[in-house]
C-alpha cells in the first residue's frame, strides 16, 4: 500500500509532466501519505473539450487535442481511479442531429481512455438549447452523486437551465441530499459553471449558485471543482474552495483582464500553451487534494 | 455613437434623431424609454449612452427566440422575449462604462452577445 502511495506521488514528476502543485487544505497532509492509508485515490479532471470546435487561429489542432488528451492520461503512470469530463463535450450546434454526431465522436474517442469509470457532466454547449435531452441519451444523468472512498461526490447541473440557473428542484434535491451526511464528511462538488460570482461582467457565475453554496455552508469538508472558464483559478467562499480547470480546447483570458471574453489565440512557437487537464489527489479522511495542472503534450 | 439622453426633446429634429436611436420620452413618467431589441447575437443598440441621474426604462425584445439582458454593474437584469416587451428601469447613479450581455445560452456566437452602456457626467 505505501508502496502504491510513493509511486502515486512520483507520477507527477516521472511522467515527465511537470505542472505546478496545489495543495487545498491546511495540514496533515505529508502525515496521510506516509500512512499510505486505503482512502488515498487520484482522479483526472478534464474539461472544456469543445469536440467539433472549429477556429483555425485558435486551435488549429482542435480535431487532435482531445485524442491527445486521452493519450497523456493512458500514459500517467499510475491509472487514476476514475475521470471526470465538468461540462462542454461538445462544442453548441442550433442542428439537433449534429450535436448528437459530435455526442457520438466524443464517446468514441473517450472510449479509448484505459480507466473505465469515467464521470461525464454537461456544460451549456452540450445542454442549454435542449434542455439536456440529447446530453441525456449519450451520457445519463444532468446531476448525480456517488461516493468514492470515503468521499461524497455531487455533480451538480448548472447549464441545462440556459438560464445557468440550478433551479428549485435540483437545490431542493441537494438540500435532501445533504442531510443524509454528517457535516464532518467529505464532500467534492464538481460543476461546470462557478457556484460564485467569479465575474459576473463576463457571466462567469450561477444565477443561484449562491443557494447552493449556502446549503453546502454548515459542511465542514467542501471542495468544488468546476470549469467554463477555460483556465486555472482558485478562490474561497469561507472555508470551501473552489478550483477551476483548464480547457481542452483554448485558454480564455483571466478575468477582466480583457476587454472581451474572447480566446487566447493559439501561440505557434508554444503549440497548446494554456490548455491542459488536472490530477487531484486525494485524501479522505483529511478531505484534502493535492492539485496538479498537466499539459497536453505537442506534436 | 448615439444622443445622448435628455429628458425633454423640444425641437423636432432631435426628437427624430431620438427615435431614430430607439429613444423616446414615456408619456406615462415623462421619463425616457430606449427601446433594445435582441436577435443572435447581438442587440440592434450596442452602445446605449445615458447622462448620468437621469433613470431610463429599457424596454426590451427579441425578434427569434429568448435571450437575456443583464447589466450586472446595476444588479439588473431580465430576459428579451419574442413577441414581448418587458421593462427594466435603469437609474445611473455613477459614470463609466458597464457591460451589459445575453445570459440565456441562444447558440454559438452566444458569448459574443454583449454591449454597452455609457454614463456620462
Ligand atoms: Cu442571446
Amino acid at each position: 500500500m505505501s508502496h502504491d502511495t510513493i509511486k502515486r506521488r512520483d507520477f507527477l514528476k516521472l511522467a515527465g509532466l511537470g505542472g505546478a502543485v496545489f495543495a487545498s487544505g491546511l495540514s496533515g497532509w505529508a502525515q496521510a501519505v506516509k500512512s499510505g492509508a486505503a482512502d488515498e485515490f487520484y482522479f483526472v479532471q478534464l474539461s472544456d473539450t469543445h469536440w467539433g470546435f472549429n477556429g483555425p487561429k485558435v486551435n488549429p489542432e482542435a480535431a487532435s487535442t482531445l485524442k491527445k488528451a486521452v493519450a497523456a492520461v493512458n500514459g500517467l503512470e499510475q491509472k487514476p481511479d476514475f475521470v471526470v469530463f465538468t461540462g462542454d463535450l461538445t462544442h453548441t450546434t442550433d442542428d439537433p442531429k449534429l450535436r448528437r454526431a459530435r455526442m457520438a465522436e466524443f464517446r468514441d474517442i473517450v472510449s479509448e481512455l484505459k480507466i473505465k469509470d469515467v464521470r461525464f457532466m454537461p456544460g451549456e454547449h452540450d445542454a442549454s438549447l435542449d434542455r439536456g435531452e440529447a446530453y441525456q441519451e449519450f451520457f445519463g444523468k444532468l446531476h448525480y452523486s456517488f461516493d468514492h472512498k470515503g468521499v461524497h461526490f455531487i455533480a451538480l447541473d448548472n447549464v441545462s437551465d440556459p438560464g445557468a440557473s440550478l433551479g428549485e428542484a435540483q437545490l431542493k434535491w441537494l438540500a435532501q441530499h445533504l442531510k443524509q451526511l454528517g457535516k464532518d464528511a467529505p464532500i467534492v462538488v464538481l460543476a461546470h459553471r462557478p457556484l460564485f460570482d467569479l465575474y459576473p461582467q463576463w457571466d462567469w457565475a450561477t444565477r443561484d449558485g449562491a443557494s447552493a453554496v449556502e446549503l453546502l455552508m454548515p459542511h465542514k469538508n467542501v471542495t468544488v471543482f468546476y470549469g467554463h472558464i477555460h483556465q486555472e483559478h482558485h478562490h474561497k467562499t469561507g472555508h470551501i474552495a473552489h478550483h477551476a480547470a483548464k480547457s481542452l480546447i483554448f485558454p480564455l483570458p483571466a478575468p477582466g483582464s480583457a476587454p472581451k471574453r474572447a480566446p487566447i489565440p493559439w501561440d505557434e512557437a508554444e503549440p497548446n500553451k494554456g490548455i491542459g487537464f488536472r490530477s487531484i489527489e486525494a485524501d479522505a479522511k483529511g478531505a484534502q487534494y493535492k492539485l496538479a495542472e498537466l499539459p497536453v503534450p505537442k506534436g | 455613437m448615439r444622443p445622448l439622453l435628455s429628458r425633454r426633446c423640444a425641437p423636432a429634429a432631435i426628437c427624430a434623431a431620438l427615435a431614430l436611436a430607439g429613444l423616446h420620452a414615456s408619456s406615462a413618467a415623462d421619463e425616457p424609454v430606449i427601446r433594445v431589441t435582441a436577435r443572435k447575437f447581438e442587440y440592434d443598440t450596442p452602445e446605449i449612452i445615458l447622462k448620468k441621474g437621469v433613470p431610463v426604462t429599457i424596454e426590451l425584445t427579441s425578434l427569434d427566440r429568448v435571450h437575456g439582458f443583464n447589466l450586472p454593474d446595476f444588479k439588473t437584469r431580465a430576459d428579451a422575449i419574442p413577441g414581448m416587451v418587458t421593462r427594466v428601469r435603469i437609474v445611473p447613479d455613477k459614470a463609466g462604462t458597464f457591460a451589459f450581455f445575453c445570459d440565456v445560452f441562444c447558440g454559438d456566437g452566444h458569448e459574443e452577445m454583449a454591449g454597452k452602456i455609457v454614463v456620462k457626467d
